[in-house]
């Protein structure tokens, strides 16, 4: 199995003088074709987990190693936030944009981008502006959109924390397509015990930037070994936190 | 206000029949400030984008330099610019004191950091929220600038109008580096202020109101095109929401 982010002891620190620590002493392992949820409090570091994998925030201290984004071996990532950004153009026109800041021509770009549209269902919404669409559609339309670059690696940041029942789980549905398929590795947040469940092979738990618990999913849904681990997750999986 | 109000119908029957030598000082008006106002837009609003996105070193005191120089007075813009254009001046060999282009540079470094400050405002806003997302499809800081200048450019129209407002009704600069010669360069401000000492309040007065219909019309359309993307954003959505309760 590949290993894709090793990191050892990584601490981030946020703000101007770094006064938030919002990563501490995180040590993980990251292989090929996992798919991984981050769980814990608001404000437990989920996020800046995420970014400071896709290389978004600069790790402090530690060992952080993580796939090269050049070159022969590279690897493709693409990250999906809670509230997607799309430009004020087309829906076809933000998933180009986004294959043209990869490198791709605009013009080339065309088709891949209608395969996009066509694969989360949207091919009926290409010509109208990506900012006019629903919840729903918008993070299908980033959806979309990263999955045309082909990641590799597909980092998600809470992607369906604002959406309503229906469009949660048409995303859900899309993410465990994507996940699925050939070589994807997944890491994502999520406050949703149920699809945590159904998604992920493996559980990381995050509290106050500490990584706490470290466990395949069976296992950590299994309150006896939970508490042996972290008595903190046991109680943030029971709504105790 | 007998004064006035003659005056007020006098400038009215000026404006209406087209006098020559009213239209053609509006006329040069209008082409000095809106060729300032589209130079240093270009400028300012390229430089703006960049700075609402880069991080530096000295940022912060670029930043508040920028900010000061909003509150420059147009007189001492003119009086530099008349510096540089002069015959002993590094420009003089130019030749351009005293003409349409000594105006329009004087203009354009007077609105210059109203375009840049107030588009590093917006564009820093919009890099707030949504920067990290383009970063992370690959946009580099130059790209995420332009991006999001393209995505704001609703909001940077009101840039466009302050600055040119800040352009048409300025006469310090336009003055010195002009020297309001008639049939040359003499535009509204100038000509207000010059008519005035004159004693020819009517000509002053209609000048005064074309200057201000001049501005509400470009207010008028700004708002305008803002209302109509407002409306036609609202109504796709107002439209899939129907679509969504109807299904």
């Amino acid at each position: 199995m590949t290993t894709l982010f090793d990191w050892q002891g990584v601490d981030v620190r946020l703000g101007g003088n770094g006064q938030v620590h919002a990563l501490r002493k995180v040590t993980l392992r990251v292989v090929a074709g996992e798919r991984v949820a981050v769980i814990g409090p608001n404000g437990s570091g989920k996020s800046t987990l995420l970014r400071a994998l896709h290389g978004l925030v600069r790790v402090s201290s530690g060992k952080a190693e993580a796939p090269p984004s050049i070159g022969p071996h590279a690897v493709r990532q693409a990250m999906l936030f809670q509230r997607p950004f799309l430009l004020r153009l087309s829906a076809l026109n933000n998933i180009r944009l986004g294959l043209w800041l990869a490198g791709h021509g605009w013009r080339p770009a065309r088709e891949r981008a209608q395969e996009a549209l066509a694969r989360v269902g949207l091919t009926a919404v290409a010509h109208r502006n990506g900012r006019a669409l629903s919840g729903g559609q918008q993070q299908r339309l980033a959806l979309a959109r990263a999955w045309a670059l082909q990641p590799q690696v597909w980092l998600l940041d809470e992607p369906t924390a604002s959406l309503d029942p229906h469009a949660k789980r048409d995303v859900e549905q899309l993410m465990a397509t994507f996940a699925q398929e050939p070589g994807a590795t997944m890491v994502f947040s999520s406050h949703n015990l149920g699809q945590v469940k159904r998604l992920a092979q493996r559980v990381l738990y995050l509290e106050s930037g500490q990584l706490l618990a470290d466990l395949p999913v069976e296992r950590f849904f299994n309150e006896s070994v939970l508490e042996a681990v972290s008595p903190q997750a046991l109680a943030f999986i029971k709504g105790e936190v | 206000m007998h004064t006035f109000s003659d005056s007020f119908w006098t400038a009215l029957s000026l404006i209406v029949s087209f006098d020559p030598l009213l239209w053609t000082v509006v006329m040069r008006s209008l082409a000095v400030s809106g060729t300032a106002t589209l130079i240093a837009c270009a400028i300012g609003m390229l430089a703006g984008a960049w700075l609402g996105v880069a991080r530096f070193r000295g940022r912060g005191a670029v930043v508040t330099l920028l900010n000061t120089a909003l509150a420059v007075p147009a007189v001492v813009v003119g009086l530099v610019v008349y510096l540089l254009l002069s015959r002993s001046g590094p420009f003089g060999f130019l030749g351009w004191l005293f003409s349409f282009q000594a105006m329009v540079l004087a203009q354009t470094v007077l609105v210059l950091p109203i375009a840049m400050a107030l588009t590093r405002q917006v564009i820093e806003d919009a890099d707030r929220q949504h920067g990290e997302q383009l970063a992370s499809l690959g946009a580099g800081t130059g790209w995420r600038g332009l991006l999001l200048a393209w995505d704001e450019r609703y909001a940077l129209l009101t840039v466009i109008l302050a600055a040119f407002g800040r352009a048409i009704a300025e006469v310090g600069a336009v003055m010195i580096v002009g020297g309001n010669i008639d049939g040359f360069t003499r535009v509204m401000t100038t000509a207000i202020a010059l008519e005035t000492s004159k004693g020819d309040l009517p000509m002053a007065l209609g000048l005064g109101l074309v200057l201000l219909t001049v501005v509400l019309l470009l207010n008028a359309v700004v708002a305008g095109i803002r209302r109509w993307r407002e409306r036609a954003d609202s109504g796709t959505q107002a439209a899939q929401a129907g679509q969504a309760v109807a299904a």
